[in-house]
């Protein structure tokens, strides 16, 4: 990379907050052409509200955007577009029902004069970009038909061949096969020759050292270290990213963390090489009685699925998995939780029901223990304001609809709805994702007792901390496969990382 | 610790007049709708506010609102069932094909006694409810297009058995129950008062009624919470048939005769009414109390431009007006709810 050359893209000063919330605090940022510029830091960090900022996404905050030098201020992504700045998003931004030929010229199809698509053109000329990018596929076929990862490359590689001179990649590779990983690496190599610029936000941190030039570290909205990639390693930048005993306020997990001996309670759930697809392949492991397994990946990593089959919701296409020694094929979530099975899924949309009061919430779930034919609401009542008092849910009205509920005790209410009758197993998904501290300590306890209680608890989560506050036994799950098992020895935020 | 209970409650419930009533709006609006038409009705015709003619009106919205009763449950899980009116039509006509007719009745049928032709009649329709139902759940066909289908089937098989001609027999108990009358009050009333009232003790009262309202607020949810949707769903696809198959079997024993397209017009009114009343196309909200509304508005509006001088072709379009007003409010009060919710 020659020295003394002009960025053609420098930040300075950038901060930006949330409602009082600091994302990003004074950062400084620059960018020269034909370099591949990674971006590693943890959930939260920052490094997606910067690319934002820089895509016209965000246009509200402080500081100065310099392109070749001259200020600029984007009043939107099209502005940013149009300076030539393309990004990925993390999540799938195609139209699944158009063509691959329509997807790749998404909003710029090539017309004759009277203003009518030419479809052979645009059908060879998409062709033609997506062979240079290795793939063969009829540019006339349906994109929703398509694998995930072949979908989300056709995404990567409309946006890399539109033209633009800064390209932003936000995780683009946790859909995609080591071979996938491979192509797309090699494009990025020719586009860097060709002078484009491109910032690559990674969790892989191999991936990262591998194809980038340069390194920036984020935490907690500051930008830690800049370094060539030459010149650090996947240990040094894990450390920048988490820091040493610096987050006083709550425990950071930094230092070892010992995991008790393995239980030797009985095993309640039984999974065997269970596969779907691309999101898993051949898993197994089991849960005890009396014992929280944390499951821990980034995300896209098959956490989801997995806890989708656990609870009936989706249906392997191979494995098996056993409840108590009894093998199950669940044809529908109702039959997993007549099995003994409850899920508290990541989204709490997904599992309440805002326009209904607390205690029909509470009580959805075990309304056929309560009654077989009519509904007894003064029983609903007393057993919801039980569990309002059990776990603090505040404030304590059993009639109150649920969307006037804070987040935290939203979650609550999620929890408290399998605790009347106490499943075999409960399978948590992020727990405690976006809540404050207080709420969080909650929820810890909450499952602390659970645990206690004797049932068997799997929490899955794309936060280490979570994990590691409340694991006994971690499995690290890396592209859906198990990678790594934690059981009896220490544990730390940076030796999980480094695991995944 | 009462106070402390009680307090952040009031705290909470207490926000002012305004507000209840616009989340209320859904059902007050069709209620001040039925006054206001009952109100101007009344004005301009000296014949309409009679007890006679409240008894027309009764009988007038009688079919209706008995299909109307398992279509209330259908709307509600944010389903539609467009092949109540065809499923009402054939189930009517099967309840003739196996009675005896006539001599002068040209069609080929199957005489069979009062209780067989009922039993029989009942199965068909139960059996056409749960082919909507399997495709919808099993096959996944959106309920639109299924029973858009289904609508078709009902009319070929309706038309299969008349061959075009007209029956005019049913079993006894139809006939008593379509036609007759007990203490000046007709049965069909009578029946469709039942149902309605069974509807709702179903809706608000049982297991299965809650499942309804949760499966329409929010399916995802439903699911997760270890609802059994499918079997949900399918079981209101065959309710809504067979409240279908019981007002047709009325209906032909009302009307006198059994044929082909005699119900069409039953499909808009029964949708209609429930929509009117102000149960939320998107689900999980309203219930048969909101149906009774609305086939009353349905039932005034109706009868009474009969009472005035009006052009008969307006009326179609007048009809036309109140419902698209009644989806209006419909779809603003849902938007006012969601953000009460917020």
């Amino acid at each position: 990379m020659p020295e003394g050359q002009q960025p053609i893209l420098e930040l300075q000063g950038i901060t930006k907050s949330f409602g009082g919330v600091e994302a990003l605090r004074g950062v400084d940022f620059a960018l020269l052409p034909g370099e591949i510029h990674g971006l590693v830091g943890e959930n939260g960090a920052g490094k997606s509200t910067l690319m934002k900022i820089i895509a016209g996404v965000h246009t509200e905050f402080s500081g100065r955007v310099l392109i070749d030098g001259q200020a600029t201020h984007f009043r939107s992504a099209r502005d940013a577009h149009a300076a030539g700045i393309a990004m990925v998003h993390q999540e799938l931004s195609v139209a699944p029902d158009l063509t691959v030929a329509e997807n790749v010229f998404l909003g710029n199809q090539p017309t004759n004069r009277l203003g009518l698509v030419q479809w052979r053109r645009m059908a060879r000329e998409a062709g033609e970009q997506l062979a240079r990018f290795g793939i063969d596929v009829d540019p006339m076929s349906r994109l929703g038909d398509l694998p995930i990862g072949l979908q989300q490359l056709i995404e990567i590689a409309r946006v890399l061949f539109s033209g633009a001179r800064i390209v932003i990649l936000d995780e683009p590779t946790s859909a995609l096969s080591p071979p996938e990983v491979e192509r797309l690496f090699v494009t990025l190599k020719r586009l860097r020759e060709q002078g484009t610029a491109i910032v690559f936000i990674s969790h892989f941190i191999e991936d990262i050292l591998r194809v980038s030039d340069t390194v920036t570290v984020f935490r907690n909205g500051r930008k830690v270290a800049e370094t060539a990639s030459a010149a650090t390693s996947k240990g040094a930048l894990i450390e920048a990213m988490i820091g040493r005993g610096g987050e006083a306020l709550e425990h950071s997990y930094t230092d070892d963390l010992m995991l008790p001996r393995p239980s030797d309670s009985s095993v309640v759930l039984k999974v065997d090489k269970l596969s779907l697809a691309r999101s898993l392949q051949d898993v197994s492991f089991e849960a005890r009685a009396g014992e929280v397994l944390g499951i821990y990946g980034f995300m896209g990593c098959g956490q989801q699925e997995l806890s989708r089959i656990l609870f009936g919701k989706l249906k392997p296409d191979a494995g098996t998995l056993a409840v108590d020694g009894t093998p199950k094929r669940f044809t529908s979530t109702a039959a997993a939780r007549r099995a003994g099975v409850a899920l508290v899924p990541e989204s709490r949309r997904a599992m309440l029901f805002h326009q209904e009061p607390v205690y029909k919430n509470i009580s959805i779930s075990i309304l056929d223990r309560i009654s077989s034919l009519l509904l007894k609401p003064a029983q609903e009542r007393d057993i919801a304001k039980h569990q309002i008092d059990q776990l603090q849910i505040r404030p304590p009205v059993v009639g109150l609809d649920l969307g006037m509920l804070s987040g935290g005790n939203q979650q609550k209410v999620a929890l408290a709805k399998w605790l009347t009758y106490p499943p075999k197993l409960l399978v948590l998904c992020e727990p405690t994702r976006g809540m404050d501290v207080g709420a969080k300590n909650d929820v810890i306890n909450i499952v602390r007792d659970l645990r206690a209680m004797g049932l068997a608890i799997i929490v899955l989560s794309t936060e280490p901390e979570t994990v590691l506050s409340l694991a006994d036994r971690i499995l690290v799950l890396k592209r859906g496969a198990v990678v790594r098992e934690f059981r009896n020895e220490p544990v730390s935020k940076d030796r999980l990382l480094e695991a995944a | 610790m009462v106070s402390s209970e009680t307090a952040p409650a009031t705290g909470q419930r207490a926000r002012g007049l305004v507000p209840f009533l616009r989340s209320q709006m859904r059902n007050i609006a069709p209620f001040l709708t039925l006054i206001f038409l009952s109100g101007f009705f009344a004005l301009a015709s000296p014949s309409f506010a009679t007890i006679d003619n409240l008894g027309n009106i009764l009988t007038q919205v009688s079919v209706t609102g008995i299909i109307a009763v398992g279509l209330t449950f259908v709307i509600l899980c944010a389903e539609i069932d467009l092949s109540i009116a065809g499923i009402a039509n054939v189930t009517g006509i099967a309840v003739a094909y196996f009675t005896l007719q006539e001599s002068y009745v040209n069609i080929p049928n199957i005489p069979l006694p009062g209780a067989a032709a009922i039993l029989l009649a009942i199965l068909l329709c139960a059996a056409l409810g749960l082919v909507n139902a399997l495709g919808l759940t099993v096959i996944g066909i959106p309920s639109f297009i299924m029973t858009l289908a289904m609508m078709q089937i009902a009319a070929g098989i309706s038309a299969l058995l008349v061959r075009g001609q007209i029956a005019y027999k049913v079993p006894d108990l139809i006939t008593t129950l379509g036609s007759g009358a007990i203490g000046g009050i007709p049965w069909i009333v009578i029946v469709a008062a039942i149902m309605l009232l069974g509807g709702h003790l179903v809706l608000t009262y049982t297991r299965f009624g809650r499942y309804i309202y949760m499966v329409g607020g929010n399916r995802e949810a439903a699911e997760y919470s270890g609802l059994n949707v499918k079997l949900i769903l399918g079981a209101v696809m065959v309710i809504s048939a067979v409240c279908s198959g019981i007002g047709g079997m009325l209906g032909v024993a009302h009307f006198g005769s059994a044929q082909q397209n005699e119900f069409d017009t039953y499909l808009l009114d029964s949708i209609a009414a429930v929509v009117v009343g102000g149960t939320s196309l998107f689900g999980g909200r309203g219930g048969i109390g909101n149906t009774i509304v609305g086939l009353f508005v349905l039932g005034v509006l109706n009868n009474g431009l009969d009472h005035v001088n009006i052009d008969s072709f307006l009326k179609i379009l007048i009809r036309g007006v109140i419902l698209l007003a009644a989806l209006i409010i419909n779809v603003y009060a849902q938007r006012l709810r969601e953000k009460a919710a917020d």
